[in-house]
């Protein structure tokens, strides 16, 4: 496993672009890629203990394209990030995972999904108690518990 | 360094060790806990900041081996499909659960009698019928008493709100005719004991903010340590040491400096799970037990149990709870009790999932191929997310010895004590009965109108239940303890935790666990003048 504390510059631009390819930019949707630039920020910001496996992943991902991977055609990106993905193991899940995690928080997605942009301490959620009426007919029913003896 | 003697020892501040600790503060002996984890601040749990998702896949992971944090201990489970996973603080893995509270039935203490496998245990129902309703008062529990299908607890608390999710489970239950009903949770649904009531965080699993979820270090743990309890943080027990008596003496533990200390005990009792507590007897080796200490049987590590759980889910076109309730609000005794023209004996219970928060669902269904890289992705995402219900059959997993834990060659934990190797493969029978969840599982599903179905079989980082490696029994060469949890080999020394288990039942071990400890605590209280004979 690498041992990489920090991206290179070549390996955060493949992440960039590998983020692209995850999650596009959306008009339809009104949201920004993964591969935005502030998202770009928060992913570097917190890879933490995740670092190596994803410099790892970047690094296969890399041999697999042979060129930085926004040099390849749409044909052979794609063909590279298939087999990335099916092969790649742990450190691919890991990659897509940080991508994942980190738009997944993004404002402009979250207002997006009609998510509040909040933790969820101290404010909470209401629930609505719901129609326990559903629960008469398996009264009705009973039964009893299976005897000890 | 030497300590000054007590007169009660107790290793580790998880679910068991509080409830006797607990118990024992009545007798106003000297009683003190050790644990390797510290305090937890709420302040700093994940609900509290908005990466609160990420935080589950690093440093609030359930697996140790993922978590690292300075408390945990490494565990080899390369070989084994189910992942142990467990949380050590005080308050132990309660800190970290679903806060699902089923009690083990009557029957499955009969389970030889009944069904011919495995082995009745040496105490029934009965016996721990006043100690389930302690604890229920004193872990704060909500629920509906009256389920026909469960025996029949008294909580104090109103069941949590159906939700979302909880009507379109029970529509689909009442559809194919099959029992359901609210769980007891230790999820407080009103102010308790102090205590604020659920504000519906999310997933209580890692750890409640707010407090309403039970754990013992905010239940049981005040009232210990009022009582006279002293609990000694970031000691990490070695071994325990005996004397030319063959009696324990004390244990050797590492503090939170790391310096080597000996506490001598005149009693000692173990409350470190079906991982840590074989672990830590087979590391306490001597001249008298050369092969771990109370393993005359040899089965000391061995019938380790999980409940194999074998999940399915999938997505509704009603919006579901996703991440704004706890995780588990309903149970179905539906396929509890052995019918053999299923295939195999015993049985599972279920548990319902209300759903998932957008970073899990957005990881988990890429991994599941029905959440797609590129343009689709986001119309996907909007159809999967906040739409998941999910169906677990917890199935009982029987005693087999050669399901084990042993120590690691290799593998040390911070301190360089051996750490604990789990060898385990799922048997035929847990097969067949999680094959028979799945199926009325997608029933429930399809019942429900979902699609995309996807399964978990089993769910691999699903090792909460860790169960049976000390089993208690009346023959010292089929047991490690007696009837009331003292070691047939050690006379003052004594296990409470669910390694105590001689079979596993199909729920949620916890509430069980914790009326075990609380009736061994009472009968050692009731035979302190001849606690040793």
């Amino acid at each position: 496993m690498s041992d990489a504390k920090e991206l290179t510059a070549a390996q955060r631009a493949d992440l960039r672009t590998v983020a692209a390819m995850i999650v596009p930019e959306s008009a339809e949707y009104k949201v920004p890629g993964a591969d935005d630039a502030a998202i770009q920020a928060d992913m570097l910001a917190t890879l933490g203990r995740d670092t190596a496996l994803v410099a790892q992943a970047l690094d296969h991902l890399a041999d697999l394209a042979g060129k930085p991977l926004a040099e390849l055609d749409d044909a052979r990106r794609d063909a590279v990030a298939q087999e990335f993905r099916s092969r790649g193991g742990a450190a691919a899940a890991t990659l897509v995972r940080v991508v994942l995690q980190c738009y997944y928080r993004d404002d402009r997605v979250l207002r997006s999904l009609g998510l509040e942009l909040r933790a969820p301490f101290p404010k909470g959620h209401v629930l609505p108690d719901g129609d326990w009426s559903l629960l008469d007919p398996v009264k009705a029913r009973g039964g009893t518990l299976r005897r000890a003896t | 360094m030497t300590n000054d003697p007590v007169d009660v020892l107790i290793i580790g501040a998880g679910a068991s060790g509080a409830a006797v600790a607990w118990s024992l503060a009545d007798t106003k002996m000297h009683i003190l806990c050790l644990d390797q984890g510290g305090w937890m601040n709420p302040a700093e749990y994940p609900s509290t900041g908005r990466d609160w998702e990420a935080k589950f896949y690093g440093e609030w992971s359930s697996s140790p081996n993922v978590r690292k944090r300075p408390e945990d201990y490494p565990v080899n489970d390369d070989n084994s499909p189910i992942k142990v996973v467990n949380f050590n603080a005080v308050g132990g893995s309660t800190v970290m659960y679903t806060a699902h509270w089923p009690r083990l039935h009557p029957s499955d203490f009969k389970v030889k009698t009944l069904d011919g496998v495995a082995d009745d245990w040496p105490i029934d129902y009965d016996a721990l019928t006043p100690f389930f309703e302690e604890n229920d008062r004193m872990m704060g529990v909500s629920g509906l008493s009256g389920d026909p299908l469960s025996p029949l607890s008294h909580p104090p608390m109103p069941q949590q709100p159906l939700g979302l999710s909880g009507p379109l489970i029970g529509k689909a239950m009442n559809k194919l005719g099959w029992h359901w009903w609210p769980s007891d949770t230790t999820v407080a649904t009103m102010d308790y004991e102090g205590r604020a009531r659920c504000i519906n965080l999310g997933h209580c699993t890692p750890a409640c903010a707010q407090g309403a979820k039970a754990s013992t270090d905010i239940t049981y743990w005040p009232h210990a340590i009022r009582a006279g309890v002293e609990l000694r943080t970031h000691c990490r027990v070695r071994e325990i040491l005996t004397n030319e008596d063959g009696m324990a003496s004390g244990v050797v533990y590492y503090d939170r400096d790391g310096v080597e200390q000996f506490q001598p005990a005149e009693v000692v009792i173990i409350a470190c799970n079906g991982v840590g507590t074989p672990r830590l007897l087979l590391n306490s080796v001597s001249g008298k037990f050369p092969n771990g200490l109370a393993n005359s049987s040899g089965l000391v590590g061995k019938n380790l149990m999980f409940h194999p759980y074998a999940q399915i889910y999938g997505f509704v076109k009603e919006p579901t709870d996703s991440n704004r309730a706890p995780p588990t609000c309903l149970w179905s005794k539906e396929f509890y009790d052995t019918d053999l023209s299923r295939g195999f004996v015993r049985g599972y219970g279920i548990q319902f999932g209300r759903g998932a928060g957008p970073v899990f669902e957005a990881v988990a269904s890429e991994q599941k191929g029905i959440l797609p890289w590129g343009r689709d992705h986001h119309r996907v995402f909007r159809k999967l997310n906040g739409h998941r219900l999910a169906v677990s059959a917890i199935c009982e997993d029987l005693p087999e010895e050669h399901n084990r834990v042993t120590l690691d060659p290799v593998l040390k934990d911070s301190h360089g004590i051996p750490a604990p190797k789990v060898d385990y493969t799922i048997s035929a029978n847990s097969r067949k009965m999680m094959d028979h969840g799945l199926a009325r599982g997608r029933e429930i599903l399809e019942a429900a109108g979902a699609t995309d179905i996807c399964i978990n079989d089993p769910i691999p980082w699903g090792g909460w239940h860790l169960l049976g490696t000390a089993r208690m029994g009346t023959d010292p060469a089929r047991s490690v303890v007696n009837e009331w949890g003292r070691s047939h080999d050690v006379k003052n020394l004594f296990i409470v935790d669910g390694s105590i288990f001689v079979t596993s039942g199909g729920v949620n071990p916890t509430s069980t666990i914790q009326a075990l400890a609380l009736y061994i605590a009472d009968q050692m209280k009731q035979r302190l003048a001849n606690l040793f004979d």
